[in-house]
């Protein structure tokens, strides 16, 4: 039988190695696993690669998992924020080291990685010092840039609904990266609010078949860990 | 000086103009967002937000914010009819592949060949943040910036190259600015209109460039 529910966050996170590359999920607040990196938080490894669309906000969720000294790089398309204040003082310290991706590159660089494609070429970016360095091919006369996959250790995804087969909804605009993250995973946590029984969630409205994530644990809706 | 600077919401209103019937169209952050309040009620125009909404409406009244429905300045917004969600990937398929016909972006500086400048100013002690900008710069059909002429030193931000770094290269097709709208044509800058009272010799002595008329 395949019971990919765990009973904790903490459980869920206990393999997490230092060294690790995490995605984690969300723009801004919606879809921020919170209880999620509050576990990762708790749990302790250090050294960690963060790949995530922002790079904190305020001081919860990704901002105290680099308050906390955990995080060595940041792989981001939108690091500086009226709230990113920690993530700005480390940077400014030269304590944490930034890669910053065209937010579509990075998006797709997670999907190539979960999708078995050895990367692509793109017209983003050509000309531009974020592709300094890189392979430029010309397709039909446009200037292309060559994008590599982007692979994850773990992802950390907050979707709505689960279930033991680890298929998942989302809510609305807090679907974001999760569906490409847990894709390019090797191991997709998934936190959700409800975990129903199979076959109570519509096969047609399925946005993350099971096959894609490992674990699903559930979290109240105020980010606590049940 | 005889002529009057557009406000930022004149400015915005006549960018709205401008939008055709049946548009999909992404506003930037920042002032493009503006362009949203003045869409005609006339035309049906299908706003896109990178965080993954089409059909975007406008924001919720007081009480009713829902914190998993935000634009991509992170702002709580509402869904119409019609709307649909969808994850990152597909939502930068759309922005980067020519699905949408109208991208409206801040710019910091605008070149006579259509180089946009608008993520980063170069500065060392800045940090940088990209977003989506150079996704919409080049994969929108047309890319639309709106801004000021003048900074507030009073430099152009249109300029013959661009001094900070590039977001794309030669992909912005019209500037909207306070003072005058401005083509982009394989000569150059081409003056669209100006305001009322603005000739085009005032134009291009505060820019210091020669706009074609």
């Amino acid at each position: 039988m395949i019971d990919k529910i765990f009973s904790s966050v903490a459980a869920a996170l206990a393999d997490v190695h230092d060294g690790a590359t995490i995605m984690v999920g969300g723009f801004g607040g919606a879809g921020m696993p919170v209880a999620l990196v509050d576990g990762l938080i708790a749990q302790g490894a250090r050294h960690l690669t963060i790949i995530a669309n922002n790079a904190g906000n305020g001081e919860t969720g990704i901002a105290a998992l680099l308050k906390a000294g955990r995080v060595k790089k940041v792989i981001c398309s939108f690091p500086r924020q009226t709230d990113s204040q920690v993530f700005d003082a480390l940077y400014r310290a030269g304590r944490v080291e930034l890669e910053l991706v065209p937010q579509g590159n990075l998006a797709e660089r997670i999907r190539a990685a979960g999708s078995g494609i050895g990367g692509f070429f793109t017209r983003v970016g050509f000309g531009t010092r974020l592709a300094d360095g890189k392979e430029v091919r010309k397709i039909d006369g446009e200037m292309y840039v060559y994008e590599t996959p982007i692979h994850a250790d773990f992802a950390l995804v907050k979707a709505e609904r689960g279930d033991r087969w680890g298929n998942l909804t989302y809510s609305k605009s807090a679907r974001n990266f999760g569906p490409v993250m847990a894709m390019a995973a090797k191991v997709a946590v998934a936190s959700v609010h409800e975990v129903v029984t199979l076959g109570v969630l519509d096969p047609e409205s399925v946005i993350t078949p099971g096959i894609f994530v490992q674990r699903v644990v559930r979290v109240e809706r105020d980010g606590a860990a049940t | 000086m005889n002529y009057k600077k557009l406000t930022r919401d004149q400015l915005a209103a006549r960018i709205a103009q401008d939008i055709p019937d049946g548009a999909y169209v992404n506003l930037g952050i920042g002032m493009p967002t503006l362009v949203a309040n003045h869409l005609r009620a006339d035309r049906e125009v299908i706003l896109q937000s990178e965080n993954g909404l089409l059909g975007m409406g406008s924001a919720p009244s007081a009480g009713e914010e829902d914190f998993d429905l935000i634009n991509a300045g992170k702002q709580p917004v509402t869904l119409l009819p019609g709307g649909s969600y969808f994850n990152s990937a597909d939502s930068f398929a759309m922005m980067r592949a020519g699905h949408l016909d109208i991208a409206v972006l801040g710019a910091f500086q605008v070149a006579a060949n259509g180089d946009l400048a608008n993520w980063h100013t170069g500065g060392n002690d800045d940090i940088p943040a990209v977003g989506g900008a150079m996704d919409l710069a080049v994969g929108a059909r047309q890319t639309w910036v709106m801004m000021e002429l003048l900074t507030k030193a009073g430099e152009s931000k249109l300029v013959e190259r661009c001094t900070y770094p590039l977001t794309g290269v030669r992909c912005v097709s019209r500037i909207y600015t306070d003072l005058a709208v401005i083509n982009v044509t394989p000569q150059g800058f081409r003056l669209a209109e100006a305001v009322a009272g603005l000739s085009l010799a005032e134009l291009n002595s505060l820019s210091k460039l020669s706009i074609a008329p």
